[in-house]
């Protein structure tokens, strides 16, 4: 009786480990196949700027009010800090490196992955659901060149414009909450950020971060609409996991980065 | 929706993520700032450079006039070899003193510049003879400890007196004027 317990627990475990080993594999296969078959995407760049319109346009509402109100909030909780050292007039550099280097490509990825990404997932479960995808297939049409490169390179090309525009606009909303609602000296917030934010070290390794995460953050959505079990079940599962699996990651990610870039 | 409308946005979405990164870099970040026109190199030889680091400010009367290009190790005289950009806008006399002085207690440290007497002008290649190394505290608390610790030898039985003879009545303390005794 144990033993049958003990069995079945250890053949649902070894089920479990050859199915995310077997979906990291055809994870893999996937961005493999998009990346040698998305020379269409290119040569019919329209394809292309209609994917940038729906994940990256049609995001930025979320993501410039957040960076706004995080920018805010950044700037309200650094000077309360700041103000017991006595380096109130430090509140710029915090608030720009935060944004620049952690916060603008994190917080967009994440936004992004539940704006844009689960709409990726959703869409491309629901064509393979209502077969779209084998019929391309009938015409002699790849559906990875037509349909999942073009929204590979829309998200990768969406994601650092996003995360800038966070960091720039979360800025401002810190430069609105330190400057003239606090008192901050506006000369003295601006020469301090500008003095202690490199240019390569901290702008560009951002940007570089936010490349990254627009390409985990795509292609993870991608392969679970790709994967889905054509059910309206399957479907909603694979929304989920597009989310989550996205999140950690991004998370994951980051923290890799930042150990490379922190180390040199 | 139309194909241009489309264009239109995506256009507009592209060049509003240039222009942040155009704002990050030239609002935020210190492209501006590093680029200095013309230079002229010059050297300087320091013991001990303490926490100084290649890019770090050159300044003289406060404004910055340069900036440290590299920092190299001579194995012979076992001295630190301090290379300057400076603006070909500044020029400083042959007898320049160079310091390396710390912004605020705990700031970055720079080199600051005090002109001299010299009529003949440091040009590119030359090297700085006078310089004086960076303060190092703990060296700092070490001699201050040492001579306490010396004078109170010598002459027991007086403190208060001795104390402003030695110049660090700021630093002065009674607690280290007890360990001495």
């Amino acid at each position: 009786m144990v033993l049958h317990k003990l069995k079945r627990l250890f053949s649902k475990l070894g089920a479990g480990c050859i199915n995310k080993v077997w979906r990291l594999g055809a994870g893999g296969r996937l961005f493999w196949l998009t990346l040698i078959s998305s020379g269409e995407s290119f040569r019919r760049f329209r394809l292309t700027i209609r994917e940038v319109y729906f994940t990256g346009v049609l995001s930025l509402i979320i993501i410039l009010v957040s960076a706004f109100f995080v920018g805010m909030v950044l700037a309200l909780q650094g000077y309360h800090t700041l103000q017991k050292y006595g380096s109130s007039e430090a509140i710029g550099v915090l608030v720009a490196l935060a944004l620049v280097r952690e916060l603008g490509p994190v917080v967009t990825a994440l936004l992004f992955a539940g704006r844009a990404g689960t709409a990726i997932t959703a869409e491309i479960g629901l064509m393979k659901a209502t077969e779209q995808l084998s019929a391309m297939e009938m015409m002699a049409v790849s559906p990875i060149a037509r349909v999942i490169a073009p929204r590979f390179w829309a998200g990768v090309i969406a994601m650092p414009v996003l995360a800038t525009l966070f960091s720039m606009v979360g800025i401002l909303g810190g430069y609105l909450v330190a400057v003239p609602l606090i008192g901050v000296d506006a000369g003295a917030f601006w020469s301090q950020m500008q003095a202690n934010v490199d240019w390569e070290f901290d702008i560009l390794n951002g940007v570089f971060k936010s490349v990254v995460f627009g390409v985990a953050c795509t292609m993870i959505a991608l392969f679970e609409g790709y994967d889905a079990p054509p059910t309206a079940e399957g479907v909603s599962r694979a929304t989920t996991r597009t989310v989550v699996t996205s999140s950690l990651a991004v998370l994951g990610l980051d923290f890799i980065l930042t150990s490379f870039m922190i180390a040199v | 929706m139309e194909r241009t409308t489309i264009d239109l946005w995506v256009g507009i979405f592209v060049a509003l993520g240039f222009a942040a990164l155009l704002g990050l870099a030239m609002k935020v970040g210190n492209l501006t700032t590093s680029s200095i026109g013309q230079t002229y190199l010059v050297t300087a030889n320091f013991e001990n450079i303490g926490g100084l680091k290649p890019r770090a400010p050159v300044k003289s009367a406060g404004v910055v006039v340069g900036r440290v290009s590299e920092i190299v190790f001579d194995p012979k005289t076992y001295e630190a070899v301090v290379s300057l950009n400076i603006d070909t806008r500044y020029n400083f006399p042959k007898d320049t003193f160079a310091n390396i002085y710390t912004a605020g207690l705990l700031g970055e440290q720079y080199i600051g510049l005090e002109a001299g007497g010299d009529e003949v002008n440091l040009k590119n290649g030359d090297k700085i003879s006078q310089t004086q190394d960076a303060v190092v505290l703990e060296k700092l608390i070490s001699q201050f400890l040492y001579s306490k610790a010396t004078e109170s030898d010598d002459k027991p039985g007086k403190t208060a007196a001795t104390s402003t003879e030695s110049g660090v009545d700021a630093l002065d303390a009674s607690p280290l004027d007890k360990i001495g005794k």
